[in-house]
């Protein structure tokens, strides 16, 4: 229909299909994780550092929440129903969905040059003044870039490097260090945490920085055009905007 | 939209025909080896058998981590248990001397042992993290007789792949592979911190199972059998665990 019906339109490729199904694949195992994650939370919402913690001892800090136990002193008055034996289930297999599809994308993003090309890029943009051009558009809430519908700018790059190479590596690591056979084996993985309380602690803030990272990304496309950026991350075809006169 | 071409429809075909065939070797190899856990059917099945699997290969003869004496936490955390059945009770006011723990299914010689009985076979004591699936932890130490000794004890047959382990608490029951059964770490725990194992803690028996989560380390046992299959046991899902929605193997 719509080859037929509409004029040729400046229609470019914008991703590659390898990026768009990893890209929706992390985005459905993430939701998993985060719903299941806060569901195995509500069971014991206490956090400590160190080796060992559990309701006899300081917690480094507490979420102000009912608990799914009552063995957990909330100040409510009622337990919420134990949901963590499929969060549990799904959790971890949710977490292979993620590493599967990570490693899928590691190699076919080296392998096309998609990194190269997309996310590294040219040396001018790491300069500090291309941060600081990209920071001053932001802030003067300049309109959006019409490159930026085609590449990704200097902020744009550091934060998709800053998630894929070192806040979903440390989700796995600490999330790997509360396994106790896992540990068993490899122990330098808790240890070099300051144990396992310290381990789920940090499991804790890295998730966090993760749910910001999309929090702050879903805001921005939605800034940028939501059906047009959307589109182009589903079908990997974007529109070019019109030429301003 | 384009037509699929030729090419890529045989391109397609092929891929598809080795991801099959290579699903299938993969399962072949994975039952032969032991890598499929009991649970391991339903929605959450492949997940748990690749996170069974991958720790097999990865963690066969690993020890659990050891601390030091003056990491012993000062106030360990017990979580309560159903109130006691009648028969513990009677038990627990006789000072727990006809307590016995049976060892049954295929094994050349049928055990019926006392704590004392345990005492004399062997003696091992170990200072390791009990880690609840909830989040929170303490480190104590063990004292127990070293399962494999009573396994050897009651000769194994060579085909057994998992004991099953009761407790005297109705419907608590659970379930190891040989990997975890025959593990030097994997006490019948009968003592802790220097003395008598507390009933809080899983007196006078408990299985301790260091490298899996607390709710493989059953409190009161009296049985366990040796077997080849889990089918045989409970709705054949290797524990009551996986009946109540928590997954068969704790070690995550």
């Amino acid at each position: 229909m719509a080859s037929l019906a509409s004029p040729p339109r400046t229609e470019t490729r914008r991703h590659a299909a390898f990026v768009r199904i990893t890209h929706w694949l992390t985005f459905v195992a993430f939701m998993a994780l985060l719903i299941t994650g806060t569901e195995i939370v509500v069971s014991h919402p206490r956090f400590y550092w160190g080796e060992t913690g559990n309701v006899n001892m300081h917690p480094l800090f507490t979420i102000h929440i009912p608990s799914s136990r009552d063995t957990v002193p909330t100040g409510y008055g009622y337990v919420m129903p134990d949901q963590n034996g499929w969060s549990r289930y799904l959790h971890f297999e949710s977490a292979w969905l993620l590493v599967i599809t990570g490693a899928v994308y590691l190699v076919a993003g080296l392998a096309t040059g998609h990194f190269r090309r997309n996310l590294l890029g040219h040396s001018n943009d790491w300069s500090w003044r291309a941060f600081g051009r990209t920071i001053a558009r932001h802030l003067r809430r300049a309109p959006a870039d019409p490159a930026g519908a085609l590449r990704y700018n200097t902020l744009q790059k550091t934060a998709y490097l800053a998630v894929l190479l070192v806040l979903f590596p440390l989700a796995i690591w600490t999330g790997l260090a509360l396994s106790p056979s896992f540990n068993s084996a490899f122990p330098f993985f808790v240890n070099a945490l300051g144990g396992r309380q310290s381990a789920r602690t940090l499991h804790f803030f890295v998730s966090g920085a993760l749910l910001l990272f999309l929090g702050v990304h879903v805001t921005l496309v939605a800034l940028s055009g939501f059906r047009s950026r959307m589109r182009a991350m589903i079908t990997g075809r974007i529109r070019l905007p019109e030429e301003p006169q | 939209m384009s037509p699929i071409s030729r090419r890529k429809l045989i391109t397609g075909g092929l891929v598809a025909g080795a991801g099959i065939s290579g699903l299938w070797a993969a399962d072949r190899v994975a039952r032969r080896y032991g890598l499929v856990p009991p649970d391991h059917g339903g929605l959450y099945g492949p997940g748990e058998t690749l996170t069974y699997a991958a720790q097999r290969i990865l963690t066969a003869h690993s020890l659990a981590r050891e601390f030091p004496r003056s990491m012993i936490s000062k106030a360990p955390f017990m979580n309560e248990v159903a109130p006691p059945s009648e028969v513990f009770r009677q038990h627990q006011a006789a000072g727990f001397r006809d307590w016995r723990l049976v060892i049954d299914g295929m094994v050349a010689h049928p055990l019926s042992l006392s704590i004392a009985d345990l005492r004399s076979i062997g003696l091992r004591s170990q200072i390791t993290e009990v880690v609840c699936e909830e989040g929170w932890s303490y480190i104590g130490e063990w004292i127990g007789t070293p399962l494999s000794l009573v396994l050897h004890e009651a000769g194994v047959h060579q085909q057994v792949r998992y004991l099953a382990y009761f407790s005297i608490q109705n419907d608590w029951w659970d379930s190891m592979d040989m990997a975890d059964a025959l593990h030097p770490q994997t006490l019948l725990t009968w003592g802790m911190n220097d003395g008598d194992l507390p009933v809080g803690f899983g007196g006078p028996l408990r299985m301790r199972v260091p490298r899996q989560l607390g709710y493989k380390s059953v409190k009161y046992v009296v049985r366990l059998t040796a077997t080849d299959s889990m089918k045989k046991f409970g709705k054949g899902l290797g524990s009551a665990a996986p009946e109540g929605g928590y997954a068969w193997y704790a070690g995550i």
